[in-house]
């Protein structure tokens, strides 16, 4: 592409040949930004010209507007008639100003920010007890046979909540619980307490490591899944859908899958407690030496009922925490995928984050009564 | 070289033998399609004749089992994926849904294709955006907004905008009026006729809308038996001995049309 200058008088006549597209208007431009003529006359001949596209087009109005900036006038000389429409077509847009993105005060910002968190927590709070009331209002309805359970629901749920949760679980605490006996043993074995490592094994798990560990699966296997679901059916309207056929969201939707959780968790907690003490007896055979009449020896003595019922009983109240959770965070989800994302990552988070806290709050009530 | 119709036009997409199934009997069976140059060629037939289908085969969106499809005169399949990159800028899709990507803004959208298949400067790519946001009939204020705070109508104009962006050759029209009001839609009839004669399009156009077919097209063709039942303007199709054609285009809400 050229650009001749051709000057006499007052009258500046400028070529335009070549093809202005969107593909060459970046190397164009350059060349014929110096050549506005002030208090001249402009003349564009484009008898040149190749083909124009609407960035090209764009180009030639800016250099006409900017010479007429300079106070100088222009005109269209010898243009195809498709250029000429198009040219005609766009020149009057683009002259208002693109609105600014407003600016953001650091300080203000912080402090708002600062706000809507303590806001949100509060908020969240309220969420969590509106959901929990609403969904124990329509569990209560079932029971008293006013609304039928949707036991089709209910039951997919289970089976996608916990059976197919089981190898991973499974596998998981086989090795946590290996890892604890290897570990345990190592140190205990310079006391010459090795066969203690049962004990630490067993009451550890059943107490505390099961549950947790499996706690936090589901927080990231089921919980994000939940919110995903919930989510991706509030961004399509089947939630409003829902409430406009007269049924509650929380009904439908997240009791059969709060109750699901509550009813696999225990029962995965169980699994796991199984797995980690298959895990340390398979270590303590063959890396430690303990026998396996002793170490179930040891375990009858060490595990009491009273272990194993602790860890099972925290895990109706995690599971229930995780299921709110990822129910309120998939009801949040706006019309965006990233504000799916989002929510699905502060389910997890939260999730988690509120069953280690639920842990601990059961260790202090447990140490009070003191068992 | 190209198919050349009677009037010499090439062909800017020609497909020959369309096969194209999903586990089961072929959606599609044999189906040969022109696509000439600077024509706005209209798609119907009735549900699940595969005009969706047949749409998303010709993007590429769906595998088929048999047949060629040449665009701009070369077979699609032998070309290389740079050379598939290159065709992608020389056409442009408006789904039926808009498909805008919902975290970008309106102008981000539109400047998506500008910015990731050509090297401009940012405030460039930012104004040539914003200028087809405008030739798409949206108002300035619309750039900021995220499509999930836009009405149906200016998400069509908004995907319209990104569509032609690059000033493709070919645009593809998946029911472009479906959604809109009687106003809205005759507008984006209008619209389409006039970026069609400022930039030259060709349009390839899936729409049940009579008023669009009749206002706008120069040809259309009937999808039927998994192949093109019959093509040929409004006024033709209107004598055209088929129940379902006859039906369509002679029924109750077709009857008010006249052609010269």
């Amino acid at each position: 592409m050229r650009s001749a200058d051709g000057a006499r008088d007052d009258v500046t006549v400028l070529g335009i040949a070549g093809d202005w597209t969107v593909e060459t208007v970046s190397d164009v431009l350059p060349t014929v930004a110096d050549k506005v003529a002030p208090g001249r006359h402009l003349v564009f001949d484009g008898s040149g010209l190749g083909r124009l596209d609407t960035a090209g087009a764009w180009a030639l109005i800016g250099l006409m507007r900017r010479q007429e900036q300079a106070g100088g006038s222009s005109e269209l000389k010898d243009f195809s008639k498709p250029a000429t429409t198009l040219i005609a077509e766009i020149d009057p847009l683009g002259r208002d100003q693109l609105p600014e993105p407003g600016r953001i005060n650091p300080i203000t910002w912080t402090l708002e920010e600062i706000g809507r968190g303590a806001a949100a927590l509060v908020s969240d709070g309220y969420l969590l007890l509106a959901t929990l009331g609403e969904a124990l209002a329509a569990f209560a309805n079932v029971v008293l046979l006013r609304r039928r359970m949707r036991w089709a629901a209910l039951f997919n749920n289970i089976s996608g909540a916990s059976i197919q949760a089981v190898p991973i679980i499974g596998l998981m605490s086989f090795l946590i619980g290996m890892i604890i006996a290897q570990q345990g043993g190592f140190y205990l074995a310079t006391y010459g307490a090795d066969v203690l490592v049962v004990d630490l094994v067993g009451v550890l798990t059943c107490r505390e490591i099961g549950v947790l560990l499996t706690a936090i699966m589901i927080a990231g296997r089921s919980g994000a899944a939940y919110t995903a679901e919930i989510g991706s059916m509030k961004m399509r309207e089947e939630v409003d859908a829902l409430k406009v056929l007269g049924l509650s969201p929380v009904e439908v939707l997240v009791l059969p899958r709060l109750i699901a959780l509550i009813i696999a968790l225990p029962i995965l907690t169980l699994v796991s407690d199984l797995a980690a003490m298959a895990g340390a007896w398979l270590v303590g055979l063959f890396y430690i030496g303990i026998p396996t009449d002793v170490f179930l020896e040891r375990l009858r003595a060490a595990v009491t009922p009273t272990h194993v019922l602790i860890g099972l009983a925290k895990a109706p109240f995690m599971a229930a925490i995780i299921g709110l959770i990822a129910a309120i965070e998939g009801m949040k989800v706006k019309g965006s995928a990233e504000s799916l994302g989002e929510h699905t990552t502060a389910a997890v988070v939260k999730a988690i984050f509120m069953v280690v806290v639920t842990d601990g709050v059961f260790a202090m009530i447990f140490a009070m009564i003191g068992i | 070289m190209a198919r050349q119709d009677e009037d010499g036009r090439e062909a800017v997409i020609a497909a020959r033998g369309l096969v194209v199934g999903f586990s089961g009997e072929p959606v599609l069976d044999g189906l040969d399609i022109d696509l000439w140059r600077g024509e706005i060629l209209g798609i119907v037939g009735g549900s699940g004749t595969g005009k969706s289908v047949l749409l998303r085969t010709i993007l590429g969106l769906n595998a088929r089992s048999a047949g060629t499809i040449e665009v701009f005169g070369e077979d699609f399949d032998s070309m290389s994926s740079e050379e598939r990159q290159r065709m992608g800028r020389r056409w442009g899709v408006l789904f039926q849904q808009g498909a805008l990507f919902s975290s970008l803004t309106v102008l981000q959208n539109v400047a998506v294709p500008l910015r990731e298949h050509m090297r401009l400067p940012d405030d460039l790519a930012d104004e040539l955006a914003r200028l087809k946001i405008e030739m798409a009939g949206l108002p300035t204020d619309a750039c900021g907004k995220y499509p999930a705070e836009l009405s149906g109508g200016m998400i069509k104009r908004a995907a319209l905008a990104r569509a032609l962006v690059l000033d493709p050759d070919i645009v593809f029209l998946d029911e472009p009026t479906a959604g809109l009001d009687p106003i809205g839609a005759a507008e984006f009839d209008q619209l389409i006729l006039r970026l069609k004669a400022t930039l030259g399009l060709t349009v390839f156009m899936v729409t049940h809308d009579l008023d669009s077919l009749a206002t706008i097209t120069d040809r259309i063709a009937v999808l039927g038996n998994r192949r093109v039942l019959v093509d040929g303007t409004f006024a033709e199709l209107r004598s055209f001995d088929h129940p379902w054609v006859r039906a369509y285009f002679n029924g109750p809400r077709a009857e008010h049309f006249t052609f010269g």
